[in-house]
């Protein structure tokens, strides 16, 4: 029988994946894929949840998660390109002007 | 084992496995379609936690549109492999500091959500009602949640204009005065 903890542990499994890419992976475009694989996960559990306790809330917010990742996607990804157009590069080591 | 069961194994199992390759891949176009193919699996998974609205939204606007961006601006860039100064076959967490150090960290991560997770106690079987008519969702969404959804809105706006001035090539003239790029 498949419980909320199943869908909990699927959705832990999910937003680990996610952070690695973001730690391991050199390129901008596949680290903001990864954002999106944990966004994903989060709104699994907000699912799982709302079937739990019976309630349309969970699909409410998974809606708005949803909207706020399209925006995110959109300026991430228009500062990707102009970050292209500086450097010919997508590997985040070559942008470290402000290092200080 | 019922079906539910079965369907919920395999959907699972196809979400772990593709977003295990998305972040596996070299190449930035199969990393979009593998991630395609994960937010399938999780939109069979919602069909399964009884929200069909979220599992059309999640293949219309996440696969629909979100990854069709991703893909658009990746074939505009034209920079299909990652250059690293390493081998990069080499296991993540054999590769140099501060990689390896993220890598630990986000299995220290995974080990203790599950660990935290399995501590809970068995939480049973879902009880019987189950919210699945968008009626419901969208009535909630235009009274109780109203003021997010113009928020929402303003968002969307903000992002759309933030896009266009981010990704606007200079001007050629403007480009000209500052003697060149």
């Amino acid at each position: 029988m498949v419980t909320l903890n199943h869908y909990l542990i699927l959705s832990a499994i999910l937003f680990a994946i996610g952070t690695a890419g973001v730690f391991v992976r050199r390129n901008l475009i596949t680290i903001l894929l990864s954002i999106e694989i944990m966004l994903n996960a989060v709104n699994l559990t907000f699912v799982a949840f709302g079937r739990a306790l019976s309630s349309a809330d969970g699909q409410i917010i998974v809606f708005f998660v949803m909207t706020v990742a399209a925006a995110e996607a959109a300026v991430g990804l228009a500062i990707v390109i102009s970050l292209f157009r500086h450097k010919e590069s997508l590997n985040p080591d070559s942008f470290t002007l402000l290092k200080w | 084992m019922g079906s539910d069961a079965i369907a919920f194994y395999l959907l699972g199992a196809l979400a772990i496995g593709a977003s295990l390759l998305v972040i596996a891949q070299r190449n930035p176009i199969y990393s979009v379609l593998l991630l395609i193919a994960s937010f399938g699996a999780l939109s069979g998974l919602y069909v399964l936690l009884d929200a069909p609205f979220v599992a059309v939204i999640q293949i219309i606007v996440y696969a629909g549109a979100i990854m069709v961006l991703f893909l658009f601006v990746v074939m505009l860039l034209n920079a299909p492999h990652e250059e690293t100064e390493f081998d990069e076959r080499v296991h993540p967490l054999l590769r140099p500091g501060p990689m390896r150090f993220g890598a630990f960290l986000a299995l220290v991560l995974g080990a203790e959500l599950w660990w935290a997770l399995g501590r809970g106690g068995d939480t049973g079987a879902f009880p019987g009602g189950s919210v699945t008519s968008v009626a419901v969702i969208g009535k909630a969404l235009f009274t109780d949640y109203a003021f997010q959804f113009e928020v929402t809105s303003i968002l969307i706006l903000v992002a759309m204009v933030g896009a266009v001035v981010l990704a606007k090539r200079d001007h050629p003239r403007d480009r000209r005065d500052r003697g060149g790029r």
